[in-house]
């Protein structure tokens, strides 16, 4: 074990370069060797193009895997038959870039907006920002299922409730679903060209804004792979502040989400009450950093907190969610309803590379803040409750449902640990190692290529990582953020299947992913 | 066409009958979106909510009565089932032995009429459901249909149990017979069709635990999926037809359990009695089932059925035991 005080520092990522030929065989050799794909970014260099695959693994240094290739002969081998979710980042990058994947199985859009001219790729440098729309004319096919008895019931993507876009298609006999199609992609922004040309501290604000409920987890997401890039150290005592507002943000939106599962079910007086914990939780928030959502605190190598943290009022609000856990699974009614409604069973969840408590409700010990600290945590042997991550094992609403109610508590312990050892600390100590480490990192890397850093952080939602290059002026060049969401999201279905249609709203909540940081 | 003498008392009673069952309309009307008021009021405070107030109900229904409803093309009955439902509710409320027992002659207060009345009132719902075309309306309709498959046989089984022992399937005799004989409002025949009735009434009335009420979720609706395309004022119908059902059967439970109060002939006090009666006992219930959700959570859909077999049992063994205790 290190000396407690000094933090584990961001390791520098190990960059490879390989050519469009090796790149499966290269990918494979990370896949079978515990590492996952966790990004895809594209970049457009003079007369080269440039994808950069960020692989992680618990405990080891990032590998990205670079590929260049010549402007005028764009084109990707697709890697969709090693990985589901490089499949899936291959059609982001053809959508926003017209980088074609060569073989690709699924084709279909993903990203592109119906309303896009023909041709039109918005991150392209040259990409009008302001393009005249078309008329929604491509085809946006959905399987239809042929049968006896077979409907369609098409929902969205304008919703009863206060929730964001999203049109569901389900294919249903009676009342059990057969395949369930989810459209998202209402809600691009266009943030990745917004972050371009902006100052690191300007990109702040625009971070903090990327997915609404997650302002914390993706502004330090960004404020980490910036300070890497540009060699910054970092205090320990400012990364013990940001992980208390990360596990703040955890804990305000894993109190709504308890209330609003049970609300589904019909039993509200849970979801009354934990309303009421949520706006205590939000005041506290307010009075901590003064924003409600936890943004203005912070800052590029800063975490300034306008107020103090009370660490009692977390416990009392900690304390009165367990009760409500047990009045909710003292009901047999919505333990009925909880208990083997969609379930993601491991094997699922680990092949579709899902993360967060979606993942950990399944039984995955994936969790960034043990495989990838940023900070010390707390010694399991000290803090048996604090050892790592939370894990269920069923893949239920209820296991989805549990691992969350079960954070609440241990957020409020890690925010009062947090708190504890930040008294102790140094106000401007960096952790030994870290010196020049993003700097070093970036001399191994190909003289072309601009400084660059990557950000991994344990969102509410689950393993939340940025990746950031700076041009030479110091102003961003590339912000290539990816939320949990964009893992999650293909499970739902998954987990969907045989249950009843008056499930999905239940099961999909207990899900919860975010469309506005799936599409950026 | 002169008036044989023989035929004016019937004339007279009908008159009176007439009366009593006007009476009992507007009564039952008027205090329908109070109760809806009371009954939301009650889960507001036992949640730890303040609530808008018993009011709203009726100012949402003055609001929407002012309001043009927005008719998508091609729908035919949206206009016109709003209405029909509203009929029969009014129907329903004008048959139940609410506050008199007195009736028309002509017109039967018969068990089959009663229930034949809310079954129409199904159907009508189920149209509109069906009408809008889109998916939450069918999809509604027929979840609707299928709750009241199960819950009718279960209301005439239920009544039909208690009407063994009066000799007479009409409503108001049961009543009249509860009123003369209260020791058999908890003899186990009664307590059997009693439990059954109420739990019919609050899946036929979509609470909890069959249906939610308050529920935005389009995909786990029933009643409110059927109403998604309604606006305007034919949801204030709609709405309002809801609720006059729901008061009507509570009161029809209320004074199944408690019949005292009910006037059993015509007189200025009697009739007075029977307003404050029935007024009273509407909100008790309402309250109580509105007290009792708070406590409750939605079954899964496919556990309706189980909920509304177990009733129909009940129904079947207070039938049952209605001829053998006897």
């Amino acid at each position: 074990m290190t000396n407690p005080l000094v933090n584990p520092v961001p390791r520098p990522a190990e960059r490879r370069e390989v050519s469009r030929e090796e790149l499966a065989a290269a990918t494979r050799e990370l896949l079978d060797t515990a590492y996952r794909l966790a990004l895809v970014a594209m970049h457009e260099d003079e007369a080269t193009g440039r994808v950069v695959h960020v692989f992680l693994a618990p405990g080891r240094a990032p590998v990205e895997l670079v590929v260049r290739f010549a402007r005028d002969n764009a084109w990707m081998p697709t890697m969709a038959g090693i990985s589901y979710a490089a499949g899936r980042f291959e059609r982001v990058n053809r959508d926003l870039y017209g980088l074609e994947p060569l073989g690709h199985p699924l084709p279909h859009r993903i990203v592109r907006h119906g309303h896009w001219p023909s041709g039109y790729f918005p991150m392209l440098r040259d990409a009008d920002p302001d393009p005249v729309f078309d008329a929604d004319v491509g085809q946006y096919p959905f399987v239809e299922v042929q049968g006896d008895g077979v409907y369609e019931i098409p929902v969205g993507p304008i919703h009863a409730g206060l929730i964001e876009p999203g049109h569901f298609r389900f294919s249903v006999v009676g009342e059990t679903i057969l395949r369930m199609k989810a459209r998202l992609w209402f809600m691009h922004r266009g943030v990745e060209k917004l972050f371009e040309g902006r100052t690191p501290e300007a990109g702040i604000e625009l971070a903090e804004r990327i997915s609404g409920d997650t302002s914390v987890g993706h502004s330090l997401a960004y404020a980490v792979a910036v300070e890497q890039a540009l060699g910054l150290d970092v205090p320990s005592a400012v990364h013990h502040r940001r992980a208390m507002l990360l596990e703040l943000e955890r804990l305000y939106n894993h109190v709504a989400d308890i209330g609003m599962v049970v609300n589904d079910v019909g039993y509200g007086v849970v979801n009354t009450h934990a309303s009421r914990l949520r706006e205590t939780l939000l005041r506290h928030n307010a009075s901590v950093t003064g924003h409600r959502l936890l943004r203005g605190a912070i800052g590029i190598g800063t975490c300034d907190l306008a107020g103090q943290v009370d660490v009692a009022l977390l416990r009392e609000v900690a304390a009165e969610v367990s009760e409500l856990i047990a009045i909710a699974r003292g009901n047999h009614v919505v333990m009925d309803r909880l208990t083997a409604t969609g379930v993601l069973s491991l094997a699922q969840a680990e092949s579709l590379g899902t993360l967060g408590y979606v993942a950990r409700a399944s039984g995955m010990t994936v969790d960034a803040r043990w495989d990838h600290p940023l900070t010390t945590m707390p010694d399991g042997a000290a803090y048996p409750d604090l050892a790592g991550p939370v894990v269920e094992t069923t893949g239920d609403v209820l296991a989805r449902f549990m691992v969350r109610a079960r954070e609440v508590t241990a957020s409020a312990e890690l925010v009062a640990w947090h708190l504890d050892h930040l008294s102790g600390l140094d106000e401007t100590a960096v952790a030994g190692m870290s010196a020049g480490m993003g700097a070093d990192a970036n001399l191994t890397a190909a003289a072309a290529d601009p400084p660059s850093g990557l950000g991994i952080v344990e969102a509410w939602r689950g393993t939340l990582v940025h990746r950031v290059e700076l041009a030479p002026d110091g102003t961003l060049s590339r912000v290539r953020p990816v939320d949990p969401s964009f893992f999650n999201w293909p499970a739902l279905p998954i987990a969907l299947k045989d249950t009843i249609v008056p499930d999905f709203p239940l099961t999909n909540k207990s899900f919860n992913q975010s469309y506005a940081g799936n599409d950026l | 066409m002169s008036a044989s003498p023989a035929v004016a008392p019937d004339l007279t009673s009908t008159a009176w009958g007439l009366l009593a069952v006007v009476l009992q309309c507007c009564v039952l009307a008027a205090v329908s979106p109070i109760l809806i008021g009371v009954m939301r009021q009650v889960r507001y405070r036992m949640e730890g909510r303040i609530g808008p107030g018993i009011w709203q109900p009726t100012r949402d229904l003055l609001k929407l009565a002012r309001k043009e409803p927005l008719v998508a093309p091609g729908v035919r009955l949206q206009g016109v089932m709003p209405i029909a439902m509203t009929g029969t509710s009014l129907l329903l409320v004008a048959l139940l032995p609410l506050m008199s027992t007195v009736t028309i002659p002509l017109v039967p207060d018969d068990l089959f009429v009663v229930v034949g009345v809310l079954l129409l009132g199904t159907v009508a719902i189920a149209l509109l459901g069906l009408d809008s075309g889109t998916a939450f309306g069918g999809m509604g309709s027929s979840r609707h249909m299928t709750i009241a498959a199960l819950v009718e046989p279960t209301v005439l089984v239920a009544v039909y149990a208690l009407s063994i022992p009066v000799g007479s399937s009409a409503l108001s005799a049961i009543v009249d017979a509860r009123i003369a004989e209260p020791v058999s409002v908890v003899s186990p025949v009664s307590l059997l069709a009693l439990v059954a009735l109420i739990i019919v009434v609050v899946a036929e009335t979509g609470r909890l635990p069959v249906d939610n009420p308050s529920t935005h979720l389009e995909l786990t609706m029933v009643h409110e999926a059927m109403i998604l395309e309604a606006s305007g004022r034919d949801l204030g119908w709609v709405e309002f037809s809801s609720w006059l059902r729901l008061a009507g059967l509570l009161g029809l439970v209320a004074n199944l359990a408690l019949p005292w109060g009910v006037a059993q002939s015509m007189s200025i006090g009697g009739l007075a009695v029977a307003i404050v009666a029935i007024v009273v006992k509407v909100m008790l219930a309402g309250a109580g089932v509105a007290a009792v959700e708070v406590f409750l959570a939605k079954v899964r859909l496919f556990k309706v059925p189980e909920l509304l077999a177990a009733s129909f049992v009940m129904a079947f063994l207070a039938v049952t035991a209605s001829y053998l205790v006897v």
